[in-house]
């Protein structure tokens, strides 16, 4: 008997630890082109040294494990990009050659892999990370071996790295925009709200920052309601239950950074207990159309995402961009076949790569330096319908922020949209702490998290 | 003079009777206007008809669309009701002409909007106009405006019901209106009730008092705020309320609302926590069998909830494409499908794998989870690593409101029944067949059962399938609550494991009162310590309560508790 409760006690241990399970090793290499000869004349500024090979690419995203079922697409369209760009004759002359790792959602495991790909495959640069744990934990990799990263999600700011560009949005361009439109008429003039997360980093902060938003609004605390679940959570009984009992007498909305897989049974919950997106409007910070795909969107109509960028965005960029995205996937009989969507962070990812590429072309290599300086300023006409610029201060894109409601088919209809790109600020001016300070890569301030200029100090 | 006089006289009687006749005419013309307007299918009647109001619901921009949507809400026509109806349910288009079809709800045939005679053959060019949520909040209550002339007192109940949450100033006359005509005592109670909130402003102290005790009835947590109000001071040191009668009575009913809301609160956990018991025992009810009966630390227990959520879909997806129309009963094939997969899975796992290492739990344990991961793999190569979806059918969507503020989901409610009829069968099955007398006898003493002629391994066999079988059973209800996709089994084999060694090792009534257990103190703790805490704090209990007494709630007893 009591043999049996030691080892029932060592296989809930065993579950626990075992997570982490030890990620495939082998590096695939899909489709090495053979370093064939330029088909197209080299650029005007010679290559540097004797830079002949393929140039590498590292993609640094989950195949395996949670984070598999988001990161799998982005890993997709950087291949795609990629064939794009080699299909018009590589760069300086130079194929470029992906090498695709697997961190497996293992956080430890993405610092491995990027040193992995950094020393070992001498990577130009990388495209990767999803969640914040990850990109926090290759932060001083790259920073150590001076890399150079592409981030491609939306996430909770308070950050800016010399090695680092971040291609998704900062909490101004999503999250901000989001709660500016729910107080508004359009949005249900809003006068109470509900933060509503997963217990972890970028939920905590981003209702770090909305709560200091909604303050300077005049919304008092009385007002907020925050609450965190478990990773998993299923059971939102309870939670429901509370926030419709909250939401009596004001209007209230409900601001959700509920991570992917515990959004069904909320939505689902909601249903059942009888609310209704016009008189409870929930906005989700990480529902988008691939999120969308294994749901039963019945219960979710009406129900309200903030992005800066959905596949229903009507332009020529954008029709193109799916078309090439379709045309793909059937070519590589990736699994969903004709199902595949695009959304946000594939859109950034591409945004991304192809800013890269411009940058290299104009500096005339790919070493980080000069690279990194070419970055900054670039522009790109891309599928959210707008010329996009890289801040060659803050190292962030300037977006356009859209809200989307769910329609009973998995996509959004554009509810409201900005004007234009907006500049991100990575340092919430509402948080008294990181108000002060400032993400400048220029001179004289050379730093992303200072107060005052850096050289001019000395 | 007088003669003058006598002229003016007649010219002003002359003029009196010219504007007469003028006034008559006007009379009788506006009086063929109304008549025009109201007899004449409005189609063809000329000026401002209900085709053309209708005909903006085609419109791009919202502003025309919610105008339109106000527009037919003043308008007296069925036909109005019928466009705001569909409209509402996405059952409306309007074709290039600004024709107006909407689709009946039962037989799904288009209909023209304004006679409701089937249309003809919908061509191109059909446009859905796009509702929003800013949409849909003018028209839900416009619609339940109009439903409020409804002969049917259940539409009309709904309809009070919908304009009570919208609480509108607009709607005041409206809603006066109806109570005037209204007979239902049900619809006049709830009508009151949304013009209590604005009778409660009223300058009568008799108003204020009785809108104050029609809140008091509701018991409506919604109304505390207003009520409260009523008691605050104001700058000056003054009550807000200068009556004292009107603010004692506002006493009365804050108090009797706030006692209402404790009741519901208790009531309210009570139920989610037999609900969240009923889910966790759904899941650990194979495992009491494989894991409590046949002491096999079975990692695999989580994949085989998996399997039967995937069995779920299947059957979904075999209503889809053979029987459309009774998609809603496709979970009467769910059920048998996922237990006879699950119990052939768990079978050919005994029979190759586990039979091997009886009496070796660390290596059965290393086994099973080889095989869980297997088996997630394998799914994610059929099904993808994507989540599939799995509806509930319509039946399953929505609740009960029993009393004020406790809403009872169908699904729940259905859970709670299923897990019944599960246990009873299991019951039943261990305590009345010869299979059961056969399992009990071997979870007693093997070498024994095995001596009286039991043919242990069949039994073994027999008895891990149907824990697995049972296992594809709370796959079943799992996947009506949450995610179906490969790792679905990996959230639930803690919790599973978790109730089984507090209910007792060998005991499957120990399981059940464990899971019931572990729901309300966790769903009690919630509100007070959240949901992280709550689950944390439940852990912890769950620890302490293992090392002051490792066997569980109930613990075997006689001999074979010893080995």
């Amino acid at each position: 008997m009591r043999t049996i409760e030691i080892l029932a006690s060592g296989a809930l241990l065993a579950l626990a630890f075992g997570c982490s399970q030890p990620a495939p090793a082998a590096t695939e290499q899909p489709a090495a082109p053979t370093a064939a000869a330029p088909t197209v004349a080299p650029p005007a500024a010679e290559p540097a040294k004797a830079d002949k090979g393929p140039i590498k690419i590292g993609i640094l995203h989950s195949l395996s494990g949670t984070m598999a079922i988001s990161e799998t697409s982005l890993k997709d369209v950087a291949l795609m990009a990629i064939e794009e760009i080699n299909d018009k004759g590589g760069l300086l002359g130079r194929k470029l050659q992906p090498v695709v790792v697997d961190p497996a959602s293992n956080w430890p495991l993405f610092a491995e892999k990027a040193r992995e790909l950094l020393t070992k495959e001498k990577v130009a640069v990388v495209f990767g990370c999803w969640t914040s744990v990850s990109r926090k934990s290759v932060l001083p990799v790259f920073e150590e071996l001076n890399g150079l990263l592409f981030y491609p999600v939306q996430y909770e700011g308070e950050e800016s790295s010399y090695n680092v560009f971040y291609t998704g949005a900062a909490p101004n361009q999503q999250a901000i925009p989001a709660v500016e439109y729910l107080m508004s008429k359009e949005g249900g003039g809003a006068k109470r709200f509900v933060l509503l997360g997963t217990d972890y980093v970028y939920p905590r902060t981003t209702n770090k920052i909305l709560r200091y938003f909604l303050q300077s609004k005049g919304i008092a605390d009385a007002d907020i309601m925050e609450k965190y679940t478990p990773f998993g959570h299923s059971d939102y009984q309870t939670i429901v239950a509370d926030v419709k009992k909250f939401a009596t007498g004001k209007r209230t909305a409900v601001i959700s950074t509920i991570n992917g897989d515990s959004n069904v049974p909320f939505y689902k919950e909601l249903g059942n207990q009888g609310v209704k997106a016009e008189e409870l409007p929930v906005v989700a910070f990480s529902v988008g159309e691939e999120e969308l795909r294994g749901i039963d969107t019945k219960p979710l109509v009406g129900q309200l995402a903030a992005w800066n960028y959905f596949m229903s965005i009507d332009n020529q960029v954008n029709k193109a961009f799916i078309a090439k995205w379709m045309a793909y996937v059937k070519k590589n009989n990736l699994p969903g076949g004709d199902k595949r969507v695009t959304n946000d962070p594939m859109e950034a990812t591409y945004t991304g790569i192809n800013m890269w590429a411009q940058a290299v072309a104009q500096a005339g290599t790919t070493e980080v330096d000069a690279v990194r300086q070419a970055v900054g300023g670039q522009t790109f006409n891309t599928p959210s319908g707008f010329v996009e610029e890289m801040d060659a201060k803050n190292h962030h894109l300037h977006k356009p922020v859209y809200i989307g409601e769910v329609q009973a088919n998995g996509q959004f209809q554009i509810v409201w949209k900005t004007e234009g790109p907006i500049r991100a600020m990575p340092w919430s001016p509402y948080v008294p702490d990181s108000a002060k300070k400032v993400a400048d890569w220029t001179y004289p301030w050379m730093c992303g998290n200072c107060t005052e200029p850096k050289v001019a100090a000395k | 003079m007088s003669c003058a006089r006598n002229g003016a006289q007649a010219w002003l009687t002359q003029e009196s009777a010219v504007s007469q006749s003028v006034r008559r005419v006007i009379l009788v013309l506006l009086e063929v206007g109304w008549l025009l307007s109201s007899t004449l299918p409005a189609a063809h009647a000329q000026q401002e008809p209900l085709g053309a109001v209708a005909a903006k619901l085609g419109a791009d921009d919202h502003d025309t669309l919610q105008a339109a949507i106000e527009a037919l809400g003043a308008r007296s026509e069925p036909a109005a009701l019928r466009m705001l109806e569909a409209l509402r349910d996405g059952n409306l288009r309007v074709d290039g002409s600004g024709a107006v079809l909407v689709r009946d709800g039962k037989s799904g045939a288009w209909l023209d909007a304004l006679t409701g005679k089937p249309a003809a053959a919908a061509g191109a060019g059909l446009k859905t106009p796009l509702v929003n949520n800013a949409l849909r909040r003018t028209l839900s209550p416009t619609i339940a405006q109009l439903q409020l002339r409804s002969t049917d007192p259940a539409v009309r109940l709904a309809a009070a019901e919908e304009l009570a949450k919208a609480s509108d100033d607009k709607l005041v006359p409206a809603m006066r209106a109806a109570l005037k005509r209204e007979i239902d005592p049900s619809v006049r109670k709830l009508l009151r009730l949304s013009l209590a909130q604005i009778d409660l402003t009223s300058p009568d102290p008799r108003h204020r008092l009785s809108a104050i005790a029609a809140m008091r009835d509701s018991g409506e947590v919604s109304f505390k705020t207003q009520l409260a109000a009523l008691l605050e001071k104001t700058a000056d040191g003054k009550f807000r309320e200068p009556d004292a009668t009107v603010r004692g009575a506002a006493g009365g009913a804050l108090n009797s609302i706030e006692h209402q809301e404790l009741l519901t609160r208790v009531v309210r956990d009570l139920f989610y926590g037999l609900s969240l018991g009923s889910v966790l025992l759904l899941a650990a009810l194979g495992l009491a069998i494989t894991f409590g009966l046949m002491r096999v630390i079975n990692m695999a227990h989580g994949e085989m909830l998996m399997l039967g959520a995937y069995a779920t879909y299947v059957a979904q997806l075999v209503f889809q494409k053979y029987a459309p129309a009774a998609l809603n009963w496709y979970l009467a094939l769910a059920v048998p499908l996922a237990f006879a997969t699950c119990m052939l899975v768990g079978m050919l796992l005994e029979r190759s794998v586990i039979r091997f290492l009886y009496g070796r739990p660390l290596e059965t344990l290393l086994a099973t989870w080889g095989i869980s991961l297997m088996l997630i793999q394998t799914v994610r190569l059929i099904f993808g690593a994507q989540n599939v979806s799995v509806a509930n059918p319509d039946w399953l969507s929505g609740g009960i409101e029993p009393m004020t503020g406790v809403v009872l989901p169908y699904n729940r409610l259905a859970t709670i029944g299923f897990v019944t009829a599960v246990v009873s069968l299991l019951a039943f099955v261990l305590n009345r067949t010869r299979l059961g007398l056969s399992v009990r006898a071997i979870t007693q003493n093997r070498a024994m059962a095995s001596c009286m002629g039991i043919p242990t391994a069949r039994i073994d066999m027999l008895t891990f399938g149907l824990g697995s079988g049972i296992a594809g059973l709370g796959g079943v209800a799992l996947s009506q609550l949450g995610n179906v996709g490969p790792e679905l089994g990996q959230l639930y084999v803690v919790d599973s494991f978790m109730v089984v060694v507090v209910g007792g090792v060998g005991k499957v009534v120990g399981s059940v009162v464990a899971a019931l257990g572990l729901g309300e103190v966790n769903k009690l703790l919630e509100p007070f310590a959240g949901a992280v805490l709550g689950k944390i704090l439940v852990l912890v209990f769950v620890v302490l309560f293992i090392q002051r007494r490792p066997q569980g709630l109930f613990a075997l007893k006689g001999r074979a508790a010893e080995n």
